[in-house]
């Protein structure tokens, strides 16, 4: 079945945040003020074992973990790598990550990033693809942590809510409901695509 | 596998709200604090960079608020709300992110009194332009939007007259000078009509009416629909320049489909301080479960007094767009067919005169200024609400010197037909 990359299902978000462990950050920022940044620090402290990859800053570190210059410097293996650069720079980025063995099991590209073709790329080897998201708000928004600025969660439950503590993943296994399908994404999506 | 959508009724109880963490409550508590205590340093600090989620200060959030904001959200279709203390809090703080001094906003000038005054003379003080044009005439927007335009902003059934605007035509304006559509929907309720799906950008509400319902809190409402680029031609700096206050992060690029509502919340909430209280937040929260009962007996209701009226010898007129002669009958049944809502005028022969003491005669309507309450309300515009307005504008706002406004209640309809029956004899 062909993926509508213009409105995820939430159960695909879901089940992609639920399963993997490890996420390499492409493009991730030790300066503070960056969304890259926020979005490392967020899903290290949700329990995600976070490995910042950016040539520019090995050496340094982030949140106590040391920057690599390249995927190939990992040295084991990663189940997603959230790409956080221009759309531009996508393509390069997929390429590498498709030479790595094993492969990891998600692309994911960041909010106001898209690449179709090298969309296309990754899930003719099997990965799964998520495009123009940020997984700290859609991780926020599935455990409904981000309803605490008002945001619309798109899920309902009964249940008793959380405490969260540092390095707790928290349950994304609510009701969801119109899954990311809302008129207003969709609209949000073909308005883009209209005016680019 | 696709989500279910939950109907309408079941979003109005359950949407936001979630049992008390620690204490299993299922009523939403009232969080009835100012302040709440950081872990330790460092979560104080990412919290007030915007990098964390959670609670510092009521004036910017309170968790009894945050479900109020995700259930209009999820009602309405939007990506995240901000709810503030009144109707007219929400419609400063929205132009605030959008307009400079210099800029304008062409709005709809069928528009509730107090929004008329607040446009014209507060705005003004701003330096915001208001350009006025006719919802019945889609050109008159056209014609007004220059390159100082930055919003266009109307009422989906226009108070006092309760006539229904074609939002699509005007969003279609709205699109093409690349300025997102702001739709009072305080009248209607999401449970009439959806703004966003007809093309809205931004959705305010005075939570005081149908909402609450009650006429017991005053609240308001700003719902992002998630749809406008805000850093397109740096038209709106607020979003797309970084913010000196924030360490320079940018609002769309950090926060995306909901960076409109964050914007209204830590540049507008923060600084211009309209806060809503936690109390009236759970208070209107109670009212927000009923909505879909009571908007439809409100609707029912105001039809069948509307008809009564339409046959009444002292009656010259009646302006309500469910009756099927109504000029605004077709755009009723379009965007509204459930219902044409419960505010509405009508014209007494007798004029000016005949407005006054119809209202002193009433004895189960409630003569006071507000609209959407459990109880029946009567108002004569002309010598209250739009007394400010000249006489010209007083006919073009749909306030004339023999109009009556209404809104009706959910009483037993028999009792306020009786009544108005009584007081148009009297
Ligand atoms: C359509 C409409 N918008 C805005 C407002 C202002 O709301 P508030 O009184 O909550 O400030 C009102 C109040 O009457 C209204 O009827």
């Amino acid at each position: 079945m062909q993926m509508n990359h213009d409105a995820y299902d939430d159960n695909y978000i879901r089940s992609i945040l639920n399963n993997v462990k490890s996420i390499a950050m492409v493009g991730a920022s030790p300066v503070n003020v960056r969304p890259s940044y926020f979005a490392f620090k967020y899903l290290a402290q949700r329990g995600y074992d976070m490995i910042p990859v950016n040539p520019g800053h090995v050496g340094k570190e982030l949140m106590g973990k040391p920057f690599v210059a390249s995927l190939a410097d990992i040295g084991r293996p990663i189940d997603m790598i959230d790409i956080f650069r221009n759309s531009s720079h996508i393509m390069p980025v997929v390429e590498e990550a498709l030479k790595l063995s094993p492969p990891p099991k998600v692309i994911w590209m960041q909010l106001g990033a898209r690449d179709d073709a090298a969309a296309e790329k990754a899930e003719a080897a099997g990965l799964k693809v998520v495009m123009n998201r940020c997984p700290k708000i859609e991780y926020g928004r599935l455990s409904s942590e981000i309803s605490w600025m008002g945001v619309n969660s798109r899920t309902l439950s009964s249940k008793r809510a959380p405490i969260p503590t540092q390095g707790m993943r928290l349950s994304l296994n609510r009701t969801s409901f119109s899954g990311g399908q809302t008129a207003a994404s969709d609209r949000a999506a073909k308005n883009k695509t209209e005016t680019p | 596998m696709t989500d279910r959508l939950p109907g309408f009724s079941t979003l109005a109880v359950h949407a936001g709200a979630q049992p008390d963490p620690t204490t299993g409550a299922r009523a939403t508590p009232i969080y009835q604090t100012t302040s709440f205590v950081f872990n330790d340093a460092d979560h104080a600090a990412s919290l007030f960079g915007l990098q964390a989620f959670g609670n510092i200060y009521t004036r910017i959030g309170n968790p009894t608020n945050a479900v109020l904001e995700e259930r209009v959200a999820a009602l309405e279709g939007g990506t995240a709300a901000l709810a503030v203390a009144s109707g007219h809090a929400a419609q400063l703080v929205v132009l605030q992110q959008l307009l400079k001094p210099g800029d304008e906003i062409i709005a709809a000038r069928k528009l509730y009194g107090g929004s008329i005054n607040q446009f014209t003379h507060a705005f003004k003080a701003f330096g915001w332009n208001v350009a006025w044009a006719d919802p019945d005439e889609i050109e008159s927007f056209e014609g007004a939007v220059t390159p100082h335009t930055k919003a266009i902003f109307i009422e989906s059934i226009a108070n006092p007259a309760g006539s229904i605007t074609d939002i699509e035509a005007i969003a279609a304006v709205a699109r093409k000078a690349g300025v997102p559509l702001i739709v009072d929907n305080t009248l209607a309720s999401p449970y009439l009509i959806k703004p966003i799906d007809h093309g809205a950008d931004i959705v305010v509400h005075s939570l005081t009416k149908f909402l609450g319902g009650h006429g017991n809190s005053l609240g308001g409402i700003i719902v992002d629909a998630g749809t406008f680029d805000w850093s397109k031609d740096n038209k709106y700096p607020m979003l797309s320049e970084p913010r000196p206050e924030y360490h320079g992060i940018r609002i769309q690029e950090t926060f995306g489909n909901f960076a409109f509502a964050i914007a209204c919340r830590v540049l507008g909430l923060r600084d211009l301080g309209p806060a809503l209280s936690p109390f009236n937040a759970f208070m209107i929260l109670t009212g927000i479960e009923t909505l879909p009962l009571r908007m439809q007996k409100h609707c029912d209701n105001a039809k069948a007094v509307a008809e009564f009226l339409s046959t009444h010898p002292a009656v010259s007129a009646v302006n309500y767009a469910g009756l099927p002669g109504d000029r605004y009958n077709a755009l009723q049944r379009k965007y509204a067919p459930k219902g044409a809502g419960a505010v509405f005028t009508f014209s007494l022969k007798g004029g000016y005169d005949a407005g006054v003491n119809l209202v002193s005669n009433l004895k189960l309507f409630s003569h006071l200024a507000n609209v959407g309450d459990t109880r029946s309300l009567v108002i004569h515009p002309a010598s209250t609400t739009h007394s400010q307005l000249d006489d010209a504008a007083k006919v073009k706002s749909g306030a004339a010197p023999e109009v009556v406004r209404l809104s009706i209640g959910i009483e037993d309809k028999e009792d306020l037909i009786a009544d108005l029956d009584q007081a148009l004899r009297a």
